[in-house]
């Protein structure tokens, strides 16, 4: 029998059982669907968390104290106060870390800062004037401290835009921050919403006024920021030496202190989102899956029916093989289809979900591919069962079924 | 061996169902020949092992042991395609229940067998069949617009089509009121005039007379043999 006659023959069997095949079909529809949008969705949470990560700056450094190890036993990453303000003095140094550009000792802590009858909670970092240059921040209004501010332990303090706003406060404006007061010289420019965690609530004073009347304790951490991104590795190195060095450790491996860089980050949340997208991916996948045995079902029940007209085609001069083809023919067509509709039910999810609950969808073209072509494999695949037991149909057995 | 003019030569023909102790045999050292052009019918009440002799003179089943030459082929030990290749080129059936697909139209039933031989003018030669039956002006009708001689007309059609060497009906009017009978056997008899080779398998004492030859099956053995 040609191949155009296969088709056609099908075609007419499955027009003739309409709901049974559309039915079918939902099933396959529906899993390919599923693939491309979660992938899409995974795709798009993938970007933005690259994006989000890319706007901190791609070249900075952070340098936060080492496990302390008291009787053998290490703590925690930053349970001990090991980074001084002579760490800070030492990578400033030109000659010695020439890469480096900028660099920042951060202490932070929670408080509450009050303007007039409004108040507001929030986090408030010590720092010095390398503070905007490493974090990549903009001023919206004023000024930052600078580092006489720094030296002089000067009470001024400089505000995030959503803590601007929630306050109430202004350039000029006193607001007490533990009873202290601080005069506003500065307002962040909006960095957006976009980060872990709001990157616009926060406020940020000289490290030495924070050291002196907040927090007390001394660096937390030290932010760095290389020259460019491609100094990234050599700013790395000289800063390893240097804390090496200022802390006497000559086994590197015994370092009481951690540098990341951004890019281990970026790359670590990306491995998360990616993990993340292959988990939803393979939940659609089983969707897929559970369409390919209604697929098979079907077409056990369709070969269970036609077992009559399977008898006569063979008794007419059909072969095994006619009658195999015929059957794996018409569970590729019902997958086929499904395949197609699921691509563009999956596309018009891509469509409509971002306008209507506000979750970016990205849909690229290797998920499309891939789902249509396993949805296809499947459908060959689970056809190939019904389509072996029509062809073994023995045609006198066949033809008394009535 | 096969003479020439021997279409059909059954040479002790052994068919055996299941294995063991429950093993039974529906044909027992089976001989027989028909000749082109012969009419022969099989009578036999059921049980006796004619449905398994149509099923094997039909090439839809293999015997347990012996020989069938076929137009002089051997096709006792063809496997499954090629006993398919062998009923497409060769056989017509006839079945008590038509046997047709209740969704195609007239002449679209009489196409199926060349469908599966990728013949051209499908259509030229199955209205031609149909003509021959006298359904000229039903080629369009589904099964289920015609009356029962008409099917069984439409099915003799189908049979026809590929101008094959032996038409074998299975009881071909086991369905029909006398009227349609007397049609069905009358296009029956007219075939075999033309020089058709005709096999009709029935337990029907009426029909029989159709055929020149009339053959008795018991349990699985043939007892006699009449010349009309």
């Amino acid at each position: 029998m040609s191949l155009f006659k296969t088709i056609e023959t099908g075609l007419s069997s499955l027009l003739g059982h309409r709901l049974r095949s559309v039915l079918t079909t939902l099933g396959i529809l529906f899993g390919v669907a599923a693939v491309i949008a979660t992938v899409g969705i995974g795709q798009a949470s993938s970007d933005s968390v690259t994006a989000r990560i890319t706007s901190l700056g791609t070249n900075l450094l952070t340098i936060t104290a080492g496990s302390s190890v008291s009787a053998g036993v290490f703590g925690g990453a930053g349970s001990a106060n090991t980074l001084s303000m002579s760490d800070v003095q030492g990578l400033q140094d030109q000659q010695s870390a020439p890469d480096i550009a900028a660099v920042a000792p951060v202490s932070q802590g929670r408080a509450t800062l009050v303007d007039g009858s409004t108040n507001w909670s929030t986090t408030v970092s010590g720092s010095t004037d390398g503070w905007l240059v490493t974090n990549t921040r903009t001023l919206g209004s004023g000024t930052f401290f600078n580092a006489n501010d720094v030296a002089t332990r000067t009470q001024v303090i400089v505000l995030g835009a959503t803590t601007a706003a929630n306050l109430g406060a202004g350039v000029g404006d006193i607001v007490l921050v533990k009873q202290i007061p601080f005069q506003v010289i500065g307002v962040l420019a909006p960095a957006g919403s976009q980060g872990f965690g709001n990157q616009d609530d926060l406020a940020v004073v000289p490290f030495t006024t924070a050291q002196d009347e907040l927090f007390g304790g001394g660096v937390q951490r030290i932010l760095l920021s290389a020259t460019s991104a491609s100094t990234i590795g050599s700013a790395y190195l000289e800063a390893n030496q240097i804390l090496l060095q200022t802390h006497h450790i000559t086994n590197p491996s015994q370092a009481d202190f951690t540098i990341t860089t951004q890019t281990q980050v970026l790359s670590t949340a990306q491995a998360v989102t990616q993990t993340l997208t292959i988990l939803l991916a393979s939940v659609a996948a089983i969707s897929l899956l559970v369409g390919g045995i209604g697929v098979m079902n079907i077409m056990l029940v369709s070969v269970t029916e036609r077992t009559s007209e399977i008898g006569l085609r063979k008794a007419l001069g059909a072969t095994p093989l006619d009658l195999f083809r015929q059957f794996v023919i018409e569970a590729g067509m019902l997958t086929a289809l499904g395949g197609l509709l699921g691509v563009a039910t999956g596309l018009a999810v891509g469509y409509v979900v971002p306008r209507a609950a506000n979750i970016a969808v990205h849909i690229t073209p290797l998920p499309v591919f891939v789902a249509v072509g396993v949805a296809v494999a499947v459908g060959l695949v689970f056809g190939v069962y019904p389509a072996l037991r029509a062809a073994r149909l023995a045609p006198i057995e066949a033809l008394r079924a009535q | 061996m096969a003479s020439s003019d021997e279409l059909i030569h059954l040479e002790s023909i052994t068919k055996v169902y299941g294995a063991g102790d429950g093993a039974v045999a529906a044909l027992q050292d089976f001989t027989l020949t028909v000749a082109t052009g012969e009419s022969l019918a099989v009578m036999g009440p059921s049980g006796s092992g004619k449905s398994t002799l149509m099923n094997i003179l039909g090439c839809l089943d293999t015997p347990t042991s012996g020989r069938y030459w076929f137009a002089g082929q051997d096709v006792s030990r063809l496997n499954e395609t090629e006993l398919a290749h062998v009923r497409n080129r060769r056989i017509g059936f006839v079945f008590q229940q038509f046997q047709l697909l209740p969704k195609l139209s007239a002449w679209r039933n009489v196409e199926l067998p060349l469908l599966y031989r990728n013949v051209r003018d499908r259509r030229s030669l199955a209205l031609q069949a149909l003509e021959s039956v006298g359904l000229s002006n039903r080629v369009d009708h589904r099964p289920s617009q015609l009356s029962g001689g008409q099917q069984q007309r439409v099915a003799i059609a189908r049979a026809l089509v590929t101008n094959p060497d032996l038409i074998l009906a299975d009881e071909p009017t086991g369905n029909l009121d006398t009227a349609s009978s007397r049609d069905v056997l009358a296009v029956i008899r007219e075939l075999n005039e033309q020089g058709r080779t005709i096999i009709i398998i029935t337990h029907d004492p009426e029909v029989a007379p159709v055929a020149k030859r009339t053959v008795h099956v018991r349990d699985g053995r043939l007892v006699e043999q009449v010349a009309a």
